[in-house]
């Protein structure tokens, strides 16, 4: 069909940018609420902080319909298999933001109970520093998750496919390294 | 001042103690009231309780009799976090359940035998997030108790009424989380956005939003900002006059009414033999609040009624909430009128540091300064149990101290974690769908279950 | 309003028993406490430390007051009379000491962990047990200027 043809205005464009730009508009964030961030998480969603303005204010209970993962919490030794699971149910492209110091590095808490860094176990897009962050650092995280999907391959595979992977059941690193004195 | 007891009404057709009878499409029910069971009939306290190995449902399993044992958890949108709840039902009907916790175990009570007194507070405040003042308070009184000082009059009215603006935070939040589960989003967009004046006159106060750790030994650790008295009279005048609104928007409401009314009850004898405090038990009937059986801070000098209800259901437990945030709007308001003048935290030199200004000139407030946050505060050896009434129930403080500036041990008795026990009298009998409202009415919050 | 009393292993159930008969109808807090390097405070001379020491507090509703009863438990064979028959909301709570310290409870109906998962080695409350604490590496920073 000759382009003469068309009556109505159309725009050009390659397929890849059109791929990001509407990725980047609807992500769909799952909900893994574990402590205290989940309730900046939950502010960041409501009236005051509205998340809806970046086109994410539903958060889907079931991981499979989801594609981003906010890990919103400390994460326990007995959470870990359960995180790794929610994990690997969700859809490829997926995303993960690291909430918060405790799921970044374990924070204040380094102790025998808690997972020093979720990155051990999932691979980590976003870290938003802070205990907890304030709604407007996680959406400083969001904003720059959406600028790294807006701005990356969109066929894009983890290069270190086994990074922060572990066996389910297996113990966590932190607590080879700890335990019994 | 006294304390009196305040007996939330019920709806008219609704009688408390009378028979509560419904019309459904199997003909007429009929609710006996609960004092009328005889508590042997159904020994509910062992037969209420799930009690097999965490990992045996790991898959949805059926029994010979017809019977499923299913998980719910603890990656659920209405848990209130990580709880894991195993279920063994028949049909739509929960005979018995488990609650299965642990997962947000954070090893808090062993990392507060590695910080100092003046650190612990941060470290506390982080157990139940909704209510951070709350947890700080029960610590600093904890360490005072052993300290043996005294703190100014103005820092206790002021921990008074960050206490009391903690809780109606922690309540509305409840709202808007119960109205979450219950299907109603209008109420958790109103729970937050009032929510949202509150955490911001914290901010004001503490610099934070959340885990203030503003209350510390020997007093607060700020002065309140100028002004604090229109932040205060504004939440109080705005909330109170929004409460009218969640009451049209809920507690009238014939589709709430069929969700709470006559679903999770719990009797005064089980509330009491499980250890209930808090909401739970006072929504039995039973009118225990610390607040005004063992006084602490100044609650001998305010007025203020102690809520409860008469059935011991969903409804009661809402309607207690409820006109528990309005019995704390009414304490904050006899503390503006009394607030006095004054330092904020004990003068001590020993266990609060001097004002910045003083460590510049006086050689003495250096080293005071230097001492304090190196070594920490030296408490004298002694063991002590602390409690006070949080949003959630009685909050306690059990500190053991050797004399060193760190505690020998310190464990802290959570409502939550204690009320979680009372979960499986409340599902016993009924419907699944109604597992929801009665998960959320407990309130748990399980950085304090797990700790 | 608030008092202590210290009760031997072998009066344990007994004294709860009869407490509870005069109105102590509530258990407010169960704990345990490790006292493997440190010396009991305010125990009395006549009583013999224990490594371990079980704390109870309870509660009458009538007239409002708390009594906080601590009993010695040694370290050979650490096991207590469970209350749940008396107290059923002690339930969780000696699962949390048992979980957590290694306290057993004789009589308790479901005597597993409660808080770690159940395949956990160890009992992170006493004080033989280490923090588990995982060294932090610091490296230093390179300066933007």
């Amino acid at each position: 069909m000759p382009l003469e043809d068309l009556s109505y205005n159309f725009l050009t464009g390659n397929i890849e940018k059109l791929v990001q730009w509407a990725r980047q508009a609807s992500l769909w964030p799952a909900t893994f609420g574990l402590a205290c961030c989940a309730i900046e998480m939950m502010s960041s969603g409501a009236a005051d902080f509205d998340l809806a303005r970046f086109g994410m204010e539903v958060f889907r209970a079931s991981p499979r319909q989801a594609d981003l993962m906010i890990v919103a919490g400390r994460v326990s030794q007995k959470m870990a298999p359960v995180l790794r699971q929610v994990y690997d149910q969700m859809m490829e492209p997926k995303w993960v933001i690291s909430m918060g110091v405790c799921a970044s590095t374990g924070g204040m808490f380094n102790n025998y109970a808690i997972v020093q860094g979720v990155d051990q176990i999932v691979p980590v897009d976003v870290y938003a520093p802070g205990c907890p962050p304030g709604p407007e650092t996680l959406m400083h995280a969001i904003l720059t998750l959406h600028e790294q999907i807006r701005t990356g391959e969109i066929l894009r595979r983890r290069r270190e496919p086994d990074k922060g992977y572990r066996q389910i059941g297996q113990p966590a690193v932190s607590r080879m390294v700890g335990g019994v004195e | 001042m006294t304390a009196s007891v305040f007996t939330v009404a019920r709806p008219q057709d609704e009688e408390p103690g009378a028979l509560l009878s419904r019309d459904t499409s199997e003909g007429l029910q009929e609710l006996v009231s609960r004092s009328a069971t005889a508590a042997a009939e159904l020994d509910r306290e062992t037969g209420a309780a799930l009690r097999i190995p965490e990992s045996e449902s790991e898959v949805e399993t059926f029994t010979d009799d017809g019977r499923m044992i299913i998980n719910m958890g603890p990656q659920h949108p209405s848990t209130h976090g990580v709880l894991r709840i195993m279920l063994e039902i028949e049909g739509e009907t929960v005979l018995r359940s488990k609650p299965v916790i642990g997962y947000l175990h954070t090893g808090m009570e062993k990392t507060a035998e590695n910080l100092t007194y003046l650190q612990g507070a941060t470290n506390v405040t982080r157990m139940d997030y909704l209510s951070p003042l709350n947890n700080e308070l029960v610590f600093a009184l904890a360490v005072e108790a052993l300290l043996g000082i005294e703190i100014p009059e103005r820092a206790t009215w002021i921990r008074m009424l960050l206490s009391e603006l903690n809780r109606i935070s922690s309540h509305v939040m409840w709202l808007a989380t119960n109205g979450m589960d219950l299907g109603s989003s209008s109420m958790m967009i109103f729970g937050f956005r009032e929510r949202e004046m509150v955490i911001s006159f914290f901010e004001k106060a503490s610099g934070l939003r959340m885990n203030h750790n503003y209350i510390r030994p020997g007093g607060v650790a700020a002065d309140l900002p100028d002004g604090w008295e229109d932040d205060v009279m504004a939440i109080a005048d705005t909330i109170e006059a929004r409460i009218k609104d969640y009451n049209e928007l809920l507690t009238g409401q014939p589709i709430f009414h069929e969700r709470v009314f006559g679903v999770g009850i719990i009797r005064p004898e089980e509330a009491i033999a499980l250890s209930a405090t808090g909401p739970i038990l006072r929504s039995t009937g039973v009118p225990w609040d610390l607040r005004r059986e063992m006084p602490y801070l100044f609650y001998d000098k305010v007025d203020f009624d102690v809520v409860v209800g008469t059935v011991g259901d969903t409804y009661d437990r809402y309607s207690v909430r409820i006109h528990e945030i309005l019995q704390s709007i009414r304490i904050v308001r006899q503390v503006l009128e009394r607030m006095p003048s004054g330092p904020y935290r004990a003068l001590d030199p020993k266990v609060t540091p001097p004002p910045r200004a003083r460590v510049d000139e006086s050689m003495e407030a250096l080293i005071h300064h230097f001492k304090l946050f190196t070594e920490g505060i030296r408490v004298p050896p002694g063991e002590t149990y602390q409690a006070i009434e949080s949003p959630r129930g009685e909050l306690g403080c059990y500190m053991v101290s050797d004399g060193s500036a760190k505690p020998y041990r310190m464990h802290i008795r959570g409502p939550s974690f204690v009320n979680l026990q009372s979960l499986p009298v409340m599902l016993h009998g009924g419907l699944l769908a109604d597992g929801v409202a009665i998960i959320s009415s407990v309130d748990p919050v399980m950085g304090e279950v797990d700790r | 309003m608030s008092e202590v009393a210290f009760v031997s292993l072998e009066e344990y159930t007994s004294y709860f028993a009869e407490r509870r008969e005069e109105g102590y109808t509530f258990l407010a807090d169960l704990t345990a406490v490790d006292y493997l390097e440190a010396g009991h405070p305010g125990l009395p001379a006549e009583v013999r430390p224990e490594r371990f020491e079980v704390v109870v507090n309870i509660r009458r509703f009538d007239q409002p007051s708390l009594l906080r009863v601590r009993t010695q438990v040694p370290a050979e064979s650490p096991w207590v009379p469970s209350l749940v028959d008396l107290y059923p909301g002690a339930e969780a709570m000696e699962r949390e000491v048992y979980d957590l310290l290694g306290i057993g409870f004789e009589g308790h109906p479901d005597l597993t962990r409660i808080l770690l998962p159940e395949d956990w080695e160890g009992h992170p409350l006493r004080k033989d047990y280490g923090l588990g604490r995982v060294p932090v590496q610091f490296k230093e920073v390179r300066r933007h200027r």
